[in-house]
């Protein structure tokens, strides 16, 4: 290295510990060298972070935070500001993206028990990271200020009115207002703008400090740090994060980046699941739209809210339904009782219990953008369910294969028949 | 208590009417067709833009579609505004209530929100409906409350209600729309004026997205190449590992 960054970088590690940091977060932390397609989505999650995080800021440029002017000051961002519809799209295509790539990051977490012992609180980072990332969409999506934010967030602030006795009156303080109105955009936008942003960044550090003294896990589920090398201590699986991890999750960014812009550029709508047509028509309090539904990635578990039947007239049966199906991935690492980590080495009790859950999400994800009555009804002549809607009772069936899932955890995971784990990482 | 319980009543029952089961003509648009876009524009301009604005649209953005500031000045300001402006109107949003039922909305996104085929079937799809205040009802969207603008280029439609039997005896009602007076177009001549129409509200709801489409190939093909040179730098630095 040139003599004067040498000197340079001298000066500035016994003042701030820089090359300590780099080895121990890039050169020095040793990953599993097995990572597989499934590993990507880590990576790409902070990747799109970044992206919302810097078109937001361009956006908060031009963006007015006033019931009036919101829904026009979008749509002076899409005309009137210089490169505002890229900024724009890959706003709201990022949003998406988000989802898209923190779904599949969880779900690698289920195939490989990334949330067993000693990862557990990784994972609880990782859950709060998830609501406050559902949160944050939620309160985005109220600021263009069109039909579907302003009746979207209404419907789910009144999820809160259900709670019985006080409901009502937590409702009317979360909306700062008898309805939504101009103050809840205002509260919103703080919320989305600083508040959770700067929640998600702290989060995302712990998740990332806590993966790093632990080490990651594997698609093999076997901890590297048993096999050192007795000379120089470096796990015999493991290899530097950088420059090796580093170049293939560039190729991840290229693939990611094309899927991305593939999207911003000749689909940004993506068929009304990105982008609504009825968010293109200004709020109106007095005007309902004939059909409510939330952005595709909350779907799931709208549908569990929807399913779940009232109860004294009350709908806070489903509400506590819909928080729970959140918060129980929480319980993940206490649930599991198998003695394997990864999937390669479950029996088949797991792996159907994983389908089926997978499955459900999936059709509970496509009954939520759907209304009710979308398959039609029960003929009169069928007991018990005569009348009802299929995709209620399918929706009802559903949620409870969701909740089995952790539910019969236990005892599944302990009884299923595995097979036995090799001592080294394997492909 | 009541309002929220209102409110679920909307979430689960009204998505019972959600989905119009209205047929929808395809609009023949073509975004690319300069001509149709500028004929478009001079019938926005001279029929839509008296009662509905485009306050998102400046006139100035006219030149995306060939036209200059000179002819913008010359056959689409009427009223002393300023190219620079956007497209606004006199009419009081209050008085438009009072008239109409409800102030006519803004259509500087209606193509977003309503779709071009749905603007193309509705635009067709007025006929004579003397229970109606304005005496004109639409095919596309019951009891509207907008009067047929465009009556003296199209004439007089009337709604005809057929009843007729299926093989298996049912009664099947079909709709079908007549001319029954003849406007100042013929019916195909009208059609075209309302593609370019509808063309033109197309372009309005997303100016930028001519740009979008071309930008987006240089995009890709660069992504292309970038996923190229990223690749072959993974698979030499991992030529140790395996």
């Amino acid at each position: 290295m040139n003599k004067y960054l040498t000197c340079a970088l001298n000066w500035v590690d016994e003042r701030f510990p820089l090359t300590a940091n780099w080895k121990a977060h890039l050169s020095e932390y040793y990953a599993p060298k097995n990572f597989n397609f499934w590993y990507y989505f880590g990576s790409l999650a902070m990747l799109v972070l970044v992206l919302q995080i810097v078109t937001g800021i361009f956006l908060t440029m031009h963006y007015k935070p006033d019931a009036a002017l919101a829904f026009a000051s979008v749509e002076y961002i899409m005309r009137d500001v210089s490169w505002g519809w890229l900024i724009r799209y890959m706003h709201s295509t990022g949003a998406s993206m988000f989802f898209v790539v923190v779904y599949l990051h969880m779900f690698r977490g289920l195939l490989y028990g990334s949330y067993r012992n000693p990862r557990e609180l990784i994972w609880l980072f990782g859950v709060a990271i998830f609501l406050c990332l559902m949160g944050e969409a939620f309160f985005g999506y109220l600021l263009p200020w069109g039909q579907m934010s302003y009746w979207g967030a209404q419907v789910i602030v009144n999820l809160f009115a259900t709670i019985p006795f006080v409901g009502p009156d937590v409702a009317e303080w979360l909306r700062g207002d008898y309805l939504v109105s101009d103050a809840t955009l205002n509260r919103f936008f703080a919320f989305h703008v600083i508040a959770l942003p700067l929640v998600l960044l702290g989060l995302v550090a712990a998740h990332i400090i806590a993966l790093h003294e632990v080490g990651s896990n594997n698609p093999d589920g076997i901890e590297i740090k048993k096999n050192k090398d007795p000379v120089t201590g470096i796990p015999l699986d493991g290899i530097p994060f950088h420059p090796y991890y580093t170049v293939k999750d560039i190729v991840g960014v290229a693939v990611f980046l094309i899927v991305f812009s593939a999207i911003v550029f000749f689909a940004p709508e993506m068929g009304g699941y990105f982008l609504e047509a009825n968010n293109f028509v200004p709020a109106d309090p007095l005007k309902t739209p004939a059909h409510i539904a939330p952005v595709w990635y909350f779907t799931p578990y709208y549908s569990i809210l929807r399913a779940v039947p009232p109860l004294f007239n009350s709908q806070f049966p489903g509400v506590v339904a819909m928080g729970l199906s959140v918060m129980i991935f929480a319980a993940l690492p206490w649930l599991d009782k198998s003695p394997v980590k990864s999937i390669r080495y479950r029996g088949a009790q797991y792996k159907g219990w994983l389908a089926a859950f997978v499955v459900s999400f999936l059709i509970l994800g496509y009954l939520g953008t759907e209304p009710s009555n979308v398959w039609g009804q029960f003929g009169a002549n069928v007991p018990l369910l005569g009348g009802a809607d299929r995709a209620t009772v399918v929706a009802r069936m559903l949620t409870v294969v969701y909740f089995l899932f952790f539910a019969l955890m236990p005892w599944y995971t302990k009884r299923d028949k595995t097979k036995p784990v090799p001592e080294r990482v394997t492909g | 208590m009541k309002k929220l319980l209102f409110m679920f009543g909307l979430l689960l029952s009204l998505t019972v009417q959600a989905n119009e089961d209205v047929h929808l003509d395809k609009a023949p648009i073509n975004p690319s067709n300069l001509p149709s876009l500028q004929r478009g524009a001079k019938v926005f301009v001279n029929y839509c833009l008296n009662c509905h604005s485009a306050t998102s649209m400046r006139y100035n953005r006219l030149k995306d579609i060939g036209l200059t500031d000179e002819q913008i000045k010359a056959n689409l300001l009427f009223a002393g505004e300023k190219v620079g402006e956007t497209m606004q109107v006199g009419m009081k949003p209050r008085d438009a209530k009072a008239w109409f039922g409800a102030p006519p909305p803004d259509l500087s996104v209606i193509a977003r929100s309503r779709t071009p085929d749905w603007l193309y079937t509705y635009l067709r799809g007025f006929y004579r409906d003397e229970t109606r205040p304005t005496g004109w009802n639409n095919v596309a969207f019951a009891n509207v409350g907008m009067p047929h603008a465009l009556w003296e280029l199209q004439g007089e439609q009337h709604l005809q209600v057929q009843e007729t039997k299926d093989i298996e005896g049912n009664a099947v009602v079909s709709h079908h729309l007549v001319l029954a007076k003849p406007g100042k177009m013929a019916p195909a001549e009208y059609d075209a004026m309302v593609a370019d129409l509808v063309n033109y509200l197309t372009f309005m709801a997303e100016p930028a997205k001519s740009k979008r489409l071309q930008l987006g190939i240089i995009v890709l093909l660069a992504l292309a190449f970038f996923f190229m040179i990223a690749f072959a730098l993974k698979k030499e630095f991992w030529k140790d590992v395996h």
